[in-house]
């Protein structure tokens, strides 16, 4: 039952997004696995580091209510001596969010050494931070306090490895970021520089918050 | 129609691998998705059979059981795998993941999905996580006897549990965990396509309830696969580190006391997975709301009744599902003040369930109704919605949940709601969009006896279930004859059995008429059902970018059916205004 409106072919200049005046498409440069995929918006990935990190803060949400509630169930929660590398971690991951704000001005304002430079920084000092984590682990081992020894100490080592991992992730992006060739990439070296810290500054405020919750729940 | 150029470049792939296996193009990963899907319902099914056979002659020989005899573990063994495969890979995948990448980047005008990499391995995780899950089957002790709400302890103490609960369960707690990843995946591009790659003129108040309930659908995905992720972590690590999140102290199992586990509460693990589990009953059924609303619009030549209503619904119905996890745990000790609170929200979703299906008749209401197989589904997705809601208002009250929890009534329940209607919102989306899909119809005549044995089949095994429930007839049990009090309703047991048997019977007509239907079935041409949306603007089936580069500009709304004054019964989305004028 065909129907009778027929079409007719006029190409305008039109944007994306229901209506805004963005113009079509993005940087895409056609090339990928399949032999090429349409250009996005720029925006497409703001949007999906923020929805992926609500993923994430609900992953993280149901280990902090598992925590408090697994801490009120009974007597069997045992405190053990907190790590003292803990907080010197944490002011590494917080300086390196300063580091990330750095190297994304100079990279806005074209600076390109400069951004290497303190990209290569927060890199460093993001590696720092898991080497901290590890160290903590040496610590806790030595205290004779592993995974299994209290519900206190396996929260302890699943709510650091998960932020770990995460940051591990992020790590990894930010070395997408400094090695990536862009003139073949879909995404721009801005756009993936802002949002890899937006993803980092996100893990940062994660970290403080998880923290927080061994340091006063221990 | 008026267009506009599309931004990328578009080559199509041309190797075999990068075109049907390693594929990008979003219609291909949606093909994908579905005959993961389809083959999962066959497995499911099978599975189904087996035990229904077994409920009736329980000392029937059976195939892949040592000694020919079921024996009750098996049997809940065939319980746990058909559970978890239907809910993971049939209602999550098919109507979502399989429907909605296949036909919603059209919708909107899009050439494909955001993140076209994403979305390959979003479908390769859950194809992993299927291999994983049915892998359980082949390992030593079998598959899981703990149900698909894997429920500690029996899911977390291991071997000493029982046969499955080794590395059947594991397998299974990674099966599950590994679907939570490509189900997130596939959330965040579900929701970024929605967002940022609607054509021009495509505003949130023009796009097809298809694409709200699919957009819905994500975002409750996004917010409760994590949670379950966690949970899956969790008891992983109670499972294969000793951990004791989940498993209390002073447990005996046949004889043997747990000494290695202290304190940790079997229903945390409830209130997470159920955080999870109830939202999962919208994520498989809110798809096929959306197709249903799309169908009957589109079969009764009448705009959607109360559009703006039908998405306030939806979004109601998808807020209010993470507000009512408690209802699934009534009799787990909660305080009557909880229990009031949960009741109440529970109840409430019925106001926007209830919005829905009087807009669904509203839409029928003085419509030109075209009976055609796609409609038929539709209107049985309305019954059973109706039918399996009712009993839910049941269930909501904690005093008669105290009394029908873990029986039959509850398996009654939640099959007719969130299994078969949605099942039946699958088969309006296969019968309305195979001529897209593959550029073929259906039969038509093959697909309305398919329907009406379905229909009438699944009714006459689920409703019979509701007075064993009734009846007190506990879930679960493999074998009744034991039972004095149940032996009187084991008629009803055959009843259910023969009508399971002719109902599965009549899913080869479904699967016959798919694939000689692909081959054979004749040439659809674009618009078979003069519909109004976007898919339908284009060749059928879809080229690789969809709209060779043009992509179209919307102007209205996506039901204007039967619009006073014109001369067709539909003016498709894309259709100028100056357009309609001359046309009609």
């Amino acid at each position: 039952m065909p129907g009778t409106i027929t079409d007719e072919i006029e190409i305008i200049d039109a944007g994306r997004g229901g209506g805004n005046d963005i113009p079509a498409g993005g940087d895409d440069d056609g090339e990928g696995p399949g032999g090429g995929s349409p250009g996005i918006p720029q925006r497409a990935y703001f949007t999906v580091i923020q929805l992926g990190l609500a993923g994430i803060v609900m992953f993280f949400m149901a280990l902090t209510s598992s925590f408090l509630v697994r801490k009120g169930l009974g007597n069997d929660w045992v405190t053990f001596n907190f790590p003292r590398i803990l907080w010197l971690n944490t002011l590494i991951l917080l300086a390196s969010s300063i580091t990330i704000q750095i190297a994304r001005r100079h990279l806005h304002e074209d600076q390109r050494a400069a951004f290497r430079r303190w990209w290569s920084v927060t890199t460093s000092l993001g590696i720092l931070f898991l080497a901290g984590q590890f160290i903590a682990w040496r610590q806790l081992a030595g205290q004779g306090v592993f995974l299994v020894t209290n519900p206190s100490s396996s929260f302890f080592y699943v709510l650091t490895a998960a932020p770990g991992l995460h940051l591990f992730g992020g790590i990894l992006a930010l070395l997408y970021v400094s090695h990536r060739n862009w003139q073949r990439a879909r995404i721009s070296q801005g756009t993936a520089a802002d949002v890899a810290s937006i993803y980092w500054h996100c893990m940062d405020g994660l970290w403080v918050f998880l923290f927080a919750l061994l340091y006063l729940g221990r | 129609m008026v267009t506009h150029e599309s931004g990328g470049h578009h080559h199509p792939p041309s190797g075999f691998i990068r075109k049907y296996i390693f594929s990008l193009d979003h219609k291909v990963i949606g093909i994908q998705y579905y005959v993961l899907a389809l083959f999962s319902v066959f497995v499911g099914m099978a599975l189904s059979l087996l035990m229904r056979i077994h409920l009736v002659w329980p000392s029937a020989k059976m195939p892949f059981t040592p000694g020919g005899q079921m024996t009750p573990e098996q049997y809940l063994a065939l319980l746990t795998m058909h559970g978890s495969i239907m809910v993971f890979m049939v209602l999550t995948t098919a109507p979502q993941s399989g429907f909605g990448n296949f036909i919603l980047p059209i919708q909107i005008g899009a050439e494909d999905m955001a993140f076209p990499v994403l979305n390959m391995l979003s479908f390769w995780v859950t194809f992993l996580s299927l291999v994983v899950l049915i892998s359980a089957f082949f390992v030593t002790g079998g598959a899981p006897i703990s149900g698909w709400t894997a429920y500690p302890t029996l899911s977390a103490l291991g071997q000493i549990a029982g046969p499955g609960q080794g590395a059947g369960q594991t397998l299974w707690v990674i099966g599950v965990a590994i679907f939570c990843i490509g189900a997130l995946l596939g959330a965040l591009n579900f929701i970024t396509t929605t967002v940022d790659l609607r054509t021009k003129g495509m505003t949130l108040g023009r796009m097809p309830l298809t694409v709200w309930s699919w957009l819905i659908t994500a975002i409750l995905g996004l917010l409760a696969f994590g949670v379950l992720l966690a949970a899956c972590l969790l008891l992983l690590l109670d499972r294969v580190a000793g951990t004791s999140f989940f498993i209390p102290g002073g447990l005996v199992v046949t004889d043997t006391p747990i000494v290695s586990h202290t304190g940790g509460s079997p229903l945390l693990w409830q209130h997470l997975f159920w955080f999870f589990g109830h939202p999962e009953v919208y994520i498989a059924i809110l798809p096929g709301m959306g197709v249903t609303s799309h169908v009957l619009s589109t079969f009764s030549r009448k705009p959607v009744f109360g559009y703006k209503a039908m998405v306030g619904a939806l979004s109601a119905i998808g807020f209010l599902g993470f507000c009512v996890w408690g209802h699934h745990m009534f009799i787990s000790g909660m305080s009557p003040y909880s229990a009031f609170a949960f009741s109440l929200l529970t109840m409430t979703i019925g106001v926007p369930s209830a919005i829905k299906t009087f807009n669904w008749l509203g839409t029928l209401w003085g419509g030109k109704i075209r009976f055609t197989t796609a409609m038929m589904f539709g209107l049985g997705f309305v019954s059973l919605f109706v039918t399996g809601g009712l009993s839910g208002l049941f269930l909501a009250q904690p005093s008669i949940d105290l009394y029908l929890h873990d029986t039959y009534f509850v398996v009654a329940h939640f099959h007719l709601i969130m299994g078969v209607a949605s099942i039946f919102g699958i088969f309006a989306a296969t019968y309305f969009w195979f001529p897209k899909m593959f550029g073929r119809m259906l039969n038509e005549t093959i697909g309305k006896i398919h329907f009406w044995f379905t229909f009438i089949g699944v009714y006459t095994i689920f409703m019979p279930m509701h007075f064993l429930g009734l009846a007190g007839h506990p879930r679960r049990y493999a074998d009744t004859t034991g039972v004095n009090f149940l032996a009187p309703l084991h008629s009803v047991h055959y009843f259910i059995t023969i009508a399971a048997m002719i109902t599965i019977t009549a899913q080869l007509l479904f699967l016959f008429n798919f694939f000689y239907s692909m081959k054979a079935g004749q040439k659809a041409a674009d618009n078979p059902w003069n519909a109004t949306t976007l898919e339908w603007s284009i060749p059928s089936p879809p080229p690789f970018d969809n709209f060779a580069g043009h992509i179209p500009v919307v102007y209205r709304g996506p039901y204007e059916f039967s619009v006073p004054g014109a001369t067709d019964d539909y003016i498709p989305q894309h259709v100028t205004p100056e357009r309609v004028g001359k046309a009609h």
